[in-house]
């Protein structure tokens, strides 16, 4: 690979790229994000290749390869451009019909649009779906319209010219003033504003200072930064080139999950065409700042995405939190001035110094510019990955982007912020997604995670699951955390035993305040928030199964027995094949019976049930 | 640099036999000598090369780095990623995320554990798979989700194990 030295080159590689993908009519954005490869679209991409090749169009259409489209839960997916045409749920036994009826036939294969449940009514043109039309992409640009693993089709999308015009005609205090301006706050959770921590690093004096690319994205529930490293692995390096030259550092750690094999290897990949073409490792574009990068894998600890326990774990020791001060900028990495910045963080860096701060500012709202990229997961119909400007209603994202809760059951609350954050409720659920207002409501914006939960959730049970992670994750150094977090996860536990003693609630409480005060990091200090946040909003359920020893939404298995209404069971058998402990007998096209004796509340019988006639009741006890 | 990564995703033979792999990860650590804090890497890479890593094999590589035991096997108990113990051909991670928990992640464990006949963090006895559950895998577009090895499997309900563990 040639060296790249000047914008020339830039130019040069941007146009022969385009000149080459402009000999074809069509173009299609086939998706290889994580979410369609394990719904093997490799062999659906292998039927679009042999598809085209049968019906003679390799002179006409070419297929791209590209990161995550974003509507995950209908993989695989593909873009026909320019027509920008959206297909979904290709299979290798469909994918010749369509191929056939759009290039040949010159029609819309309709049937395997977009189908928006609602109105069941075809949507083909991508801008036209709900899920796509109100978002706004930034830090996702690109991802699902380039090629991932060719610097030059993102270098044809302006890619690297950014990082030309910073180096060579702005000074690092310059840049630093366009990312404090732009109002850009952390998007890994803490939401602290980076050109603050940006100026901290800059003007921290030391012979060696570091950047670090957090991508240790471990909250469960959350894929955004995975998405992003697949999808434009190039534009995460210029983003953390840019700060390397905005604090003065020549070399940068991309801390990455050892979980996320594919993005590892992407990314891996990116920096080895970087490094070719001269933009690692070497002076850049003839000035005398050289940066170099290193991937770093992380091995399964979630408390490693905290700053200094992520920085331990890169110098190779176990992964537990230092104590603060002194800060990362102050001592961070080997001891040298430090700057640790999320994926997203850094995804957004190049749109800001290539469009200025005012460009980024018209997005989202007073004191939280800009976009935010959420993981939208749990029980929602359009599962998958959104980028938002900061500040628009949680409804809007639900109802809307999301296409409302699977099965039309009515939504109870949305986990926001992984297991640091909190729920927002059904009554809450206009509240604008930012991050003071989140906070006020007792959750907070973290990375992303956004969870929906139906009216089949039980509350107590979530912040258990929760407390459970947590519990299992704490590293143990500090007292508050480690013996804090299991106490409360034992309460938990007999709570949704129906063992719970009556002073449990003001007990998790108390210990709550104490972990939240006294944990040594980010982790123990944020791990009591599900729990609070649930007895604040869901006291009556943590009161149900305390007193009543009921569990409402009837999840928790020992409270919990189900029943068949007899009007409406019409006699399918089902629930009967799917009982795990023969508890459900009954002849064919009669009303079934469950025995309660029997029944251990595992709730098959209930997901199977074709009409509905299944429903949780307590437990009576002996 | 690049060594790491390609021991990390390949599949090709490390060598057969004790000795083989030994002098493979000995002349990985040699590579990896002058580089700060790379402790992780090797780590990563032995497992790779020898399956697991037993004490003997930390003894090994703490000798080879010059480290105290003490600080290699700190490093390995630390990591959920790292296993003493020996592991099946296939690892069954079953994602136990928020949102495959919500999607009944739980029943496909057991349905797994009956399957499989053994308990999560155990090997079956003819060495084919480790059952395991994993924490987010970041597939919660698929839930609930099960990884085996590298390939995560979607939506998979305990009527659909047969056919996702056939393929292996």
């Amino acid at each position: 690979m040639a060296k790249i030295n000047d914008k020339y080159d830039l130019s040069r590689i941007k146009y022969n790229y385009r000149s080459e993908m402009g000999r074809y009519e069509h173009h299609i954005y086939f998706c290889a994000g994580a979410g369609c490869i394990s719904c093997g679209c490799a062999d659906v991409a292998r039927g679009v290749k042999e598809s085209l090749d049968e019906l003679g169009l390799n002179d006409k259409v070419k297929m791209i390869e590209t990161g995550c489209i974003g509507l995950c839960s209908l993989g695989p997916v593909m873009l026909v451009m320019p027509e920008r045409i959206f297909y979904v749920g290709l299979s290798p036994k469909n994918i010749g019909k369509v191929i056939k009826t759009h290039f040949v036939d010159g029609q819309i294969a309709k049937n395997y649009c977009y189908q928006d449940l609602k109105t069941k009514e075809y949507i083909p043109c991508i801008d036209d779906i709900p899920f796509y039309k109100d978002q706004v992409r930034i830090a996702l640009q690109g991802c699902g319209t380039t090629e991932f693993d060719k610097i030059e089709a993102y270098i044809a999308t302006g890619g690297y010219a950014t990082l030309h015009k910073a180096i060579t005609e702005m000074t690092p205090q310059e840049v630093i003033d366009e990312v404090k301006n732009s109002v850009l706050r952390g998007r890994g959770g803490g939401g602290f504003p980076t050109g603050v921590k940006w100026q901290a690093g800059h003007d921290a004096v030391a012979d060696q200072k570091y950047i670090v690319c957090n991508a240790d994205e471990g909250d469960p529930g959350a894929f955004m930064d995975r998405s992003i490293i697949e999808g434009t692995p190039h534009k995460l390096i210029e983003g953390i080139i840019l700060g390397g030259y905005a604090i003065g550092a020549t070399k940068g750690y991309v801390y990455i999950r050892a979980e996320y094999p594919i993005a590892v290897n992407r990314l891996s990949k990116a920096i080895d065409q970087a490094r070719a073409m001269g933009l690692l490792d070497e002076p850049l574009f003839g000035t005398d700042f050289q940066f170099s990068l290193e991937i770093r894998i992380g091995a399964g600890a979630f408390v490693c995405g905290e700053e200094t326990s992520l920085m331990e774990s890169i110098e190779g020791h176990r992964g537990e939190p230092r104590q603060k001060p002194p800060l990362p900028f102050q001592a961070g990495l080997f001891g040298k001035p430090t700057i640790i910045n999320n994926v997203e963080t850094f995804a957004n860096i190049p749109y800001i110094i290539k469009h200025g701060a005012e460009g980024y500012t018209r997005y989202g709202r007073v004191g939280a510019h800009g976009t935010k990229v959420f993981a939208l997961a749990g029980d929602i119909v359009n599962a998958g990955i959104i980028e938002v400007p900061i500040g628009m209603p949680m409804r809007n994202i639900i109802e809307n982007i999301g296409g409302g809760l699977i099965g039309g059951k009515e939504f109870k609350a949305a986990q926001v912020g992984g297991p640091s954050g909190g729920c927002i409720t059904a009554a809450d659920i206009d509240v604008p997604m930012d991050y003071s207002e989140l906070i006020a409501k007792g959750a907070m914006m973290g990375s992303g995670g956004l969870i929906a939960m139906s009216t089949d959730t039980c509350m107590v049970d979530t912040a258990r699951f929760f407390m459970d992670f947590v519990q299992d994750e704490s590293c143990g150094k500090c007292v508050a955390c480690r013996i804090g977090t299991k106490r409360m996860l034992e309460i938990l536990q007999r709570i949704t035993k129906g063992e719970g003693k009556k002073d449990d609630i003001d007990r998790l409480l108390e210990l709550g305040a104490v972990v939240k005060d006294t944990a040594m990091c980010g982790l123990g200090q944020t791990a009591p928030n599900p729990i609070l946040s649930t007895i604040r909003y869901f006291r009556d359920e943590y009161e149900a199964h305390i007193f009543d020893h009921r569990c409402p939404a009837g999840r928790c298995q020992a409270l919990t027995v189900f029943e068949i209404d007899p009007q409406t069971c019409i006699g399918c058998t089902r629930c009967k094949k799917h009982c795990p402990t023969l508890a459900i007998t009954g002849e064919l096209k009669h009303a079934h019976v469950v025995d309660p004796a029997l029944c251990i509340g595992c709730g098959a019988c209930y997901s199977s049930c074709p009409v509905d006639a299944i429903h949780p009741t307590k437990r009576e006890e002996n | 640099m690049s060594l790491s990564l390609e021991n990390l995703t390949c599949n090709c033979d490390h060598g057969s036999t004790d000795e083989e792999k030994y002098a493979l990860i000995g002349q990985m650590i040699d590579a990896y000598k002058d580089k700060e804090g790379s402790l992780i890497q090797v780590l990563h890479a032995a497992q790779e090369i020898y399956g697991y890593l037993p004490l003997e094999l930390q003894k090994f590589i703490a000798l080879r780095m010059n480290k105290p035991l003490s600080e290699v096997n700190g490093v390995v108990s630390f990591y959920s990623f790292f296993s003493t113990k020996e592991r099946g051909e296939h690892t069954i991670h079953v994602c136990m995320g928020t949102a495959c928990y919500v999607r009944g992640a739980q029943k496909l464990v057991e349905a797994l554990e009956d399957k499989l006949g053994v308990a999560v963090g155990e090997v079956t006895p003819d060495k084919k798979f480790t059952l395991d559950v994993a924490r987010c895998i970041g597939a919660c577009g698929l839930a609930p989700a099960v990884m085996v090895d590298n390939d995560v499997h979607r939506q998979v309900q305990p009527s659909g194990i047969d056919a996702m563990l056939k393929q292996y």
